[in-house]
């Protein structure tokens, strides 16, 4: 193999602006008909799913504490098994019925937002063959944000897996962990919400 | 493990003096909006160098043409005619085919179809202001549709914005997952726009403006902006996904 060189240089980002809506969630913006009237990711389960069902809600605060109504946010994560729906992908066959993928917008009133989904089984740490504690890696984009912040939720009744995730425990501020796991509402119910600054700002990932 | 050779690396670490930094205080909006504490560096792994695969199924056939997709039959938006197109690729300079490409843009009087734009503008009926395509082979990619006219908007107390589209962008890893903006040669508001002025690198913004390409008008018809979009590139050393005492 021939090692080849870094000749190009990424686009620089710019934000998503205040109508990201009409790019990425048209339905939201009040373009109701176009692209059949549904948006990209706003299904990721069907009824051949394999997996636990479980919903997320949350908000994304600013720095004054007031939800952003503005935004978008996806989701990606492994099936049920701990396979990605995805080329890249070479340890098994994942499920699929299951992309893997999803996106909502926060609420144009409310800044709340919403997903059905799985529960993803466990991957393994980078190239090791040490298992991570379940997540969903988690992206967001909105007016203001200059470049899309990833993060990731993790499950509050996994302690013993949390306890032992490599990604977690290389934290410097282990007082910051409580930003990344999600709330138990309900049975298969979580609350997640994403606080951009100050007080319990989330992690955000450089990956 | 074995000695398969991975099917690929980890992608390049990001260039952060070409990316805005969280901060940008001249853009107002991000001062409450941008994180304080440093990004947690964490690597790429199965998580982050696979990502969503999108199908032609998936698009409709007009997806990519705004002159068509939202107007009245026989009907066409007002404004400049134009055919953005280039090519996606990573920093290897490899096309990236069948990659998702989103846009999305105010129509020639600078006015967006959304329901919070109030601007004085006013909306054209046979026009939406939002596109979508797969990229071919090659990374090839085209969208037809208007020239976006300049607006103003509440930052400074007469900030206008130049004509730009919006693009949202998906390679083959969810961590190369961009969104940034396109502008057009020769426009005067780019130097003075206090969003493009949040890259700190002025050569960089370079990479945001998209050439006029006599080459591929349409006589008669259509003029042709080149833009080419680039993606982080991964790297393709046979020995990272080989650990020692794994
Ligand atoms: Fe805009």
């Amino acid at each position: 193999m021939t090692l080849s060189p870094k000749i190009y240089q990424e686009l620089p980002s710019q934000t998503a602006g205040p109508y990201v809506h009409i790019g990425c969630t048209p339905q939201t913006a009040g373009l109701e008909t176009i692209y059949g009237g549904s948006h990209l990711g706003s299904k990721m389960i069907n009824e051949k799913t394999l997996g636990t069902r479980i919903s997320i809600n949350g908000k994304i605060f600013d720095g004054t504490g007031t939800p952003i109504k503005d935004g978008i946010i996806e989701l990606w994560q492994a099936d049920a098994q701990g396979l990605f729906n995805s080329p890249a992908e070479n340890r098994g066959e994942p499920d699929r019925n299951f992309q893997g993928w999803g996106r909502q917008p926060t609420d144009i009133l409310t800044g709340e937002f919403h997903f059905d989904t799985i529960k993803p089984g466990r991957i393994p740490y980078l190239s090791t063959s040490k298992l991570q504690a379940p997540f969903i890696s988690i992206w967001v984009a909105a007016r203001g944000i200059n470049l899309g912040l990833h993060t990731r939720m993790y499950f509050p009744e996994e302690v013993e897996a949390n306890s032992e995730d490599p990604v977690l425990n290389r934290l410097e501020h282990q007082n910051r962990i409580n930003t990344l796991l999600a709330k138990p509402i309900t049975d298969g119910m979580y609350q997640f919400d994403i606080v951009l600054q100050g007080e319990n700002e989330t992690v955000f990932f450089d990956i | 493990m074995t000695n398969k050779p991975p099917s690929s690396g980890g992608f390049f670490p990001r260039n952060f003096k070409i990316h805005p930094p969280a901060y940008a205080p001249d853009y107002k909006s991000s001062i409450a909006r941008s994180p304080k504490l440093a990004l947690v560096s964490i690597g790429n792994g199965i998580s982050e160098i696979t990502g969503p695969v999108f199908g032609h199924e998936d698009l409709g056939p007009t997806d990519n043409d705004l002159i068509l997709n939202y107007s009245a039959k026989d009907k066409s938006p007002i404004g400049e005619r134009i055919i953005v197109y280039g090519r996606l690729m990573d920093e290897r300079g490899k096309g990236i085919e069948g990659a998702l490409i989103e846009i999305w843009q105010a129509n020639s009087a600078g006015r967006y179809r959304h329901t919070k734009d109030k601007y004085i503008g006013p909306l054209d009926p046979n026009f939406g202001g939002c596109g979508r395509t797969i990229t071919g082979e090659d990374g090839n990619y085209e969208f037809r549709t208007i020239k976006p006219g300049p607006y103003p908007w509440p930052n400074g107390i007469n900030d206008w914005r130049p004509s730009h589209i919006h693009f949202s962008l998906f390679g083959p890893g969810f961590s190369q997952r961009l969104i940034t903006q396109m502008y057009f040669e020769g426009d005067p508001l780019i130097k003075i726009c206090p969003i493009v002025n949040t890259i700190p690198d002025k050569e960089a913004i370079d990479l945001l403006i998209a050439r006029l390409d006599m080459a591929n008008t349409i006589p008669m018809d259509t003029l042709a902006y080149e833009f080419n979009l680039v993606l982080r590139g991964r790297r393709s050393t046979l020995f990272e996904n080989r650990p020692e005492g794994n």
